[in-house]
Parts: C-alpha cells; structure tokens; sequence
C-alpha cells in the first residue's frame, strides 16, 4: 500500500480557524446511558422513519422502533432499554420539527419482562462467507447511514444501479469542518475497525480499488491508517490532500483524489464510478457485520471555548445536548451560541434539549467573544466570493437575485449547484449572507419544482 | 440583519458561524495605505499646494456624504472610509493648481452625483473620483488644464503627454521634423519619470510610489493583477505599434500608472470575474491610448476608464464562471 500526496487541487476553498487543539488529544470516552433520551425519527437524509412505539410502550436496546419509510430512508433502533415516556414532534437540530421518541431509561424494568440475554443484538457474520445480499441486509437493518454529517442511507449507496461500476471507494478523513475532531480519534483508536468495514464495502462493491483520503493536517491519523491498512491486498493508497477547507465535501474529494469531476445535480459520485464513505461509517459497518452490533452511538465532538472539557464522546443516540455539555464538567463560561457540527456548515441551535442523531459529528458551545456578529452591507463586488466558492458558482450575483426576489436569476447562476459550504459568506468584507441566500433559493426551487410535479400528478390523475 | 437572540439567549444564525475578519472598512484603509506614497511624493514635488487640494477633497468628501446619508435617512457610511478614499483619489487626480474651491465642488459632485444618488458604496455604475475629475474636466477645462512645474511654485508648463501628442502624426521618430525634435526633448528623462519629478497631476506623477502601492494590494490580495497588467500591457504594446514617443514614456507618463493600479481596479465599477477583469483592462488600455492619439485631450486615461465601467455588467454578463462539474 502506498502513500501518495494528492496532486490535484481544487480552486476555490478557504481556511478557516481550525480550533482542533481544543479536542484532539482527548480519548474517545464512552457516556453512561442518560436518564432519558430523545430518539429522532429523522437521523438521516430523506423520508424519516416511521414510529412504531407508542407511550407506555416497555423497548430493549437494539429494538426497532422507527421503519423504514421508504427507499431513500434509514430505520431507527432504541440506542437503550427504558419505558417510553412520549412520543411527540420535537425540534430537530436543523430547525424542523420531527416525531421523537421521548426514552425513560431509569424506568424500572416491568416484571413480566425478562432481561434479554447478554448476546450482540443481531447476529454475527462472517463477511467472507456471507454474501452481497446479506451484508446489504445487514447494513440496512443496522440503521446505518452516512456519518460524515449529510446522512445518506448506505444502504443506498453501498448498492448501485447493475449498469454503474464502482470504481474506486474513497474513504473520507478529511474533517475538513473547524473544531471537529471525531473522525480523528476514530481512526487513531478504531484504525483496524474501520479496516474490517474497509474491506467489506470492498466486497460488498465488486472489489474497487480503495483510496483513503486525509488532510495533511492529522499526521497521526495517516500513519494510524498506514500501520491498519499495512498488509493489505490489491489497490489500496492513502491520499493526503492540502489542508484547505471544504476537502471534505464529496464532490471536491472525488477529484482531489482520482481526479474525476462528478456533473452538475442530479449526477452522483457513482455516475464517475466513485463511491465516498466516511470513516466512521466504516467502522459502523465492521461493527454491525462482525459483531452484530447496530448503529446506536457515535463519537460527537464536544468543543468550544465555553467548554469546560473540550472531549470526544461516545454516546448513545437520542442523547441530549445538555447531558453531553454536563459530561465535559459544564460550561466554562455562559455560551452565547450553541452549534450542532462544525462552524462552517454546523446548526445553531435554541436549546440544548435536542437529541444527539447518527450525524452529530459535534457539538460547538461558543462565548460571546467567539461569536461573529454582523450586519450585512451592499456588495461591493471585491470577488472575494467568487474566488472562494468551491463550485466555481457567482455567489455575488446570487445574492443579489436573492435581495431582489429574483429567484429564477439565482437559478440561472446556477444555485442548484452549490453545495452550501460557506466558504463565500466567510470571507465576504460586506458580512452578506451569501449562502443563507443561496438556501433560501434552493429551498424556493425545490418548492416550485415539487409544486409543479404535483400540478403534473393531479393534472395526470384527472384524465 | 442583526442575529436574533432566543429564550435562552443563544444566537441563531445561518451558517458559517466563523469569519475571515475581513471587512470593507479595512480593504479601503488598504488602498489608503497603498495611496500614501504616491501622496508623499506629490507633497514632495508640488509642495503645500497638494495638502491644501488633499485636504480639501477629502473633507468636502466625508460632509457630503455624512450629509447625503442624513438626507436620504440611511445610516451613516462615514466609518467605511470610502468617502476618504474617494475624496483622496480625486485630489490624486487633479493638477496641484487647481483653486480649492473647484476642488470642493469636484469632490462634492463625486460623492452626491457620482455615488450617493445611486444608493451609496455598491451601487454606483462610475468610479466617483473618476466621475468628479471628468465632470470638473468639462466644466473647468482652464484650471483643470494648469501645470505646475515640480518644485517650482506657479512656473506652468504642458505635461509631457500634452508634448508628445504631435509625434504620434511625425513621420519618423527617428529623422524628426524640427517640432517633433522639440516635443521629444520635453519629454522628461526615465529617471524623472520614475520618481515623478514632472508635470502632472498630484498623485500620477511617481511610477514608482504608485508601483510600491501597487505591490502592496496585491500582496494584501486587495486587487488581483488581472485589470493593471492587462490595462498596461494593452497601452505599452499600441504605442509600440502606433509609434510616437517611446512606448515606456506612454506608460509612465498621465495617469495611466494610478488609472491601471489605482482607479481600474476598484471593485464596484470593474468586473468580477478573472477573464472580465483582462477584457476591462484590454479595453481601458486600448480607449486611452486612441484617445491620446486622436482624442482632443492629451489624456484619456479617465474616459478610457468611464467608457469601461459603463460596459463592466455587459463584461460580467458574458463571462459568468461555468460551475465545477457543468458541462
């Protein structure tokens, strides 16, 4: 296996205040099961699952309590054993609202219920064994979908159309987001985890060749990679790519590391033969195959300078904000703004009420004095935009149309391409809100575009 | 719009919660900074009739603007020191002999007529210092018209743009006619040039003050090299073919140092796009230069520059950047 330095650099990208000192050093530490956790029925990208519980209800960790609600969706297991207490629409970290089931984990158990044996969850296969279609299931009934933040199921992903042929896995370490250190500690302490998962999506994809990707910054983690990946067969080389920010973002790893550029939406990676998988994940994966074990933790990055801990965290879904922040010894200072994920492209959020998901890669307390405020100008036109925006994309002209409504203008510019990094807003000298502006137009053209469908469907239903 | 602040007092904005800390304020301190060698050397050469003409633009500049905002019941822009910049660039612009109270009114026009009426910083399709100077042009063609001889107060001579003009018609530079053979021995040595010991106006004169400046933004990533070069290299290459003086003392001379560096270059009026900004400055190198050998002014760098920031959105427009991944 080789090591090689990635010689294709994107244009555009920005760099940002990593701030990953605050919790890189620290160990991966497991959380007790919180007193009562919010489970989300919309951990991932696309149709939430379906509730299958009700209050009252007695759950065992591991059990199925929200079904698949379609083909692009992911089911949700109870991250731990305990009495449901509700089940009700709660917010969800990006701002909508979602059903979540409210978990009383102190519950005691009722006594016509025994205590399940000691056993995994499901059972364990072997993956050399076992074939595609198994290990498909497998990924599928672990919940699993994509840990890196956007959440596509893998399931999905992991089976592409018969006409298109993975060509290369890629397997994303960039952690290109400010502050998050997760993935990091997951590939210096899960390093032959995330191996094992490595080597099953391999299988699992025809036998890719295996591209790892991880910036120049987390020496560590290559040579952890280096060492877990050391002997093994076929076409497998880590990439270290520049430390630039979004070299994370799937479209620009893809080319960073094979060199292909994936078409304008609706294309996919695989279209060019690529399939990106966060490291995380793969570990999910090796998790869920060898040992039977389901989706139901992950490490989220708890960090920020109104921490008084800064830590890496192993917890169980559902798991509350609040409770997290109270594992890191509380809050140093009052936090002025609260995020879930990065400073680039992470929510901020209300309350520290919400439930950790499956893509809750961190969570960022900021003081005052770590908080950009603003108030926007007119544009000057400076280019800075331009110069950072990852998709080669006129974010001035785009919020501009925006200002004046003009949404079919953001179109033209081609908004549907931006990938929301934030890279524009970041360096903008006028404080715009050039990629909020670029949402507010996506969000108006996926309306329209669904408006329209269902004027065609209705139109069609008629005759 | 300012964050709003929720129940619990946590600030909730769109992402990204991080900035590059730059700021508008800070870009145009920049282009100050970058003026101020060009400044001191015209304060050198044309002595204390320059401060008074700096002095009074860039204060007529900061009322007018001040009382602009307060008129159209905006907030104030004073503290974003384009108004400084502005009210700076046109006296750079102007022949240290100009009556001050000219000089008031130019500025006063740049920054109400050229500026404010279009909606203030952003919105103005004419560079303001550009637009004053060409309006005071026009109506104050005799003052606007004076030179000075450097260190030598109220000694008026031709600039040596305003010498070299006849040699673009000579039939040889190098057998010259007797008046071509005048003309060229007016033109200043290259040393002269260099430093800005010639007539001019306050800020154009020093080539090298206003390369040093140069050299600074683009170190300071406030310009790109795309409109200068491109603006220079447009003139240098025209004046080799069209003949006339030499092609360096094209360059060196007028205002097409401080045109290409200085007024081509700002953001608002100059397009956005890398290959915008080449076609902007080929069409501001190739406007001045035609003007200079047919127009009736000797110099053209600021229509040349006016002509191009009425075309800098048709520029924008045929040159979007296609998106990574289109077709």
């Amino acid at each position: 296996m080789k090591v090689i330095k990635s010689q294709f650099e994107f244009k555009g990208g920005v760099h940002p205040d990593y701030n990953k000192e605050l919790a890189r050093d620290q160990a991966i530490e497991n959380l007790p099961v919180p007193e009562e956790l919010a489970i989300s029925m919309s951990q991932h990208l696309g149709a939430p699952a379906k509730c299958i519980v009700k209050a009252g209800d007695w759950v065992e960790r591991g059990q199925v309590i929200g079904e698949k609600a379609g083909f692009i969706s992911v089911l949700v297991r109870a991250s731990a054993s305990g009495r449901v207490k509700a089940v009700e629409k709660r917010l969800g970290p990006a701002g909508g609202k979602a059903d979540c089931v409210i978990l009383d984990t102190a519950a005691e158990r009722p006594a016509d219920v025994p205590a399940p044996s000691a056993g995994p969850v499901l059972a364990p296969l072997d993956w050399r064994t076992a074939s595609k279609e198994d290990l498909l299931k497998r990924v599928e009934e672990a919940g699993i979908c994509g840990m890196g933040g956007a959440g596509f199921p893998t399931a999905v992903k992991l089976n592409p159309p018969p006409a298109k042929r993975c060509e290369y896995l890629i397997l994303n370490g960039a952690e290109c987001e400010p502050y998050l250190t997760a993935d990091y500690r997951v590939m210096l302490e899960r390093a032959p985890r995330i191996r094992l998962g490595v080597e099953i999506m391999r299988k699992m994809l025809g036998g890719p060749a295996v591209r790892i990707a991880i910036e120049a910054n987390k020496p560590e983690a290559i040579l952890a990679m280096e060492k877990a990946f050391a002997d093994i067969e076929g076409n497998v080389q880590i990439v270290v790519l520049p430390v630039l920010y979004p070299q994370g973002s799937e479209k620009h790893q893809i080319y960073a590391t094979v060199k292909r550029i994936v078409p304008e939406p609706p294309a996919l990676p695989i279209d060019v033969g690529c399939v990106v998988e966060n490291v995380g994940t793969a570990a999910a994966i090796a998790d869920a195959v060898e040992l039977g074990e389901p989706l139901l933790s992950r490490v989220t990055t708890v960090s920020g300078d109104a921490v008084a801990n800064p830590k890496n965290i192993q917890a169980p879904s559902g798991t509350k904000y609040a409770d997290l922040v109270k594992f890191c010894g509380g809050e140093k200072v009052p936090p002025a703004k609260v995020i879930s994920g990065g400073t680039m492209m992470g929510f901020a959020v209300s309350t520290l009420e919400i439930g950790t998901t499956k893509t809750t890669s961190g969570l960022l307390l900021l003081s005052r004095k770590k908080v950009f405020q603003y108030s926007s100008h007119p544009c000057i036109n400076c280019g800075r935009c331009l110069r950072a925006c990852p998709m080669n994309l006129n974010p001035a002209l785009i919020s501009k149309a925006v200002d004046a409504n003009d949404i079919k203008a953001a179109e033209d510019a081609h908004v549907m391409d931006c990938i929301e990094c934030g890279a524009c807003s970041f360096g903008c000298p006028a404080y715009r809100t050039i990629t909020q502006s670029c949402r507010r137009a996506k969000n108006s053209i996926r309306a329209r575009i669904a408006a329209e469908k269902a004027k065609a469907a209705a139109a069609q239903a008629k005759q | 719009m300012k964050p709003k602040e929720t129940a619990e007092h946590y600030i909730l904005s769109s992402s990204p919660h991080t900035h590059a800390n730059a700021s508008v304020s800070r870009i145009m301190l920049d282009v100050i900074i970058a003026l101020l060698p060009t400044t001191a050397a015209g304060i050198w050469f044309f002595g204390m009739r320059a401060v008074f003409v700096i002095a009074t633009c860039v204060s007529a500049a900061l009322v007018t603007e001040a009382l602009c905002r307060m008129a159209m019941k905006r907030e104030s822009t004073v503290g974003d020191l384009s108004a400084v910049l502005t009210g700076l660039l046109l006296a750079l612009n102007l022949p240290s002999s100009i009556p001050l109270h000219l000089a008031a009114i130019g500025s006063v026009f740049a920054i109400a007529v050229a500026k404010q009426v279009f909606g203030g910083l952003g919105m103005n399709p004419f560079n303001p210092a550009l637009a004053g100077r060409a309006f005071m042009l026009i109506s104050f063609t005799g003052p606007m018209t004076t030179w000075y001889k450097p260190c030598a107060d109220a000694v008026t001579t031709p600039t040596p743009l305003a010498a070299m003009k006849p040699l673009f018609h000579a039939s040889s530079v190098s057998s010259p006619t007797p008046h071509a053979a005048e003309a060229l021995g007016q033109i200043p040595s290259v040393w002269n040039m260099l430093i800005g010991n010639m007539p001019g106006c306050i800020g154009e004169v020093s080539a090298i003050a206003l390369a040093t400046g140069g050299a600074y933004l683009l170190w300071r990533k406030v310009i790109t090299w795309h409109i200068p070069a491109a603006f220079i290299a447009t003139a240098f290459v025209y004046s080799l073919i069209a003949g006339g003086a030499p092609a360096y003392a094209q360059i060196l001379t007028g205002g097409i140092m401080i045109g290409a560096i200085f007024m081509a270059t700002d953001y608002v009026t100059s397009p956005i796009t890398a290959t915008g900004k080449l076609i902007f400055g080929f069409g501001c190198g190739l406007l001045c230069m035609l003007i200079r050998q047919f127009g009736s002014y000797p110099e053209g760098c600021s229509f040349a520059i006016l002509i191009m920031n009425a075309l800098a959105p048709l520029i924008n427009r045929w040159t979007q950047p296609k998106p990574f991944g289109a077709k």
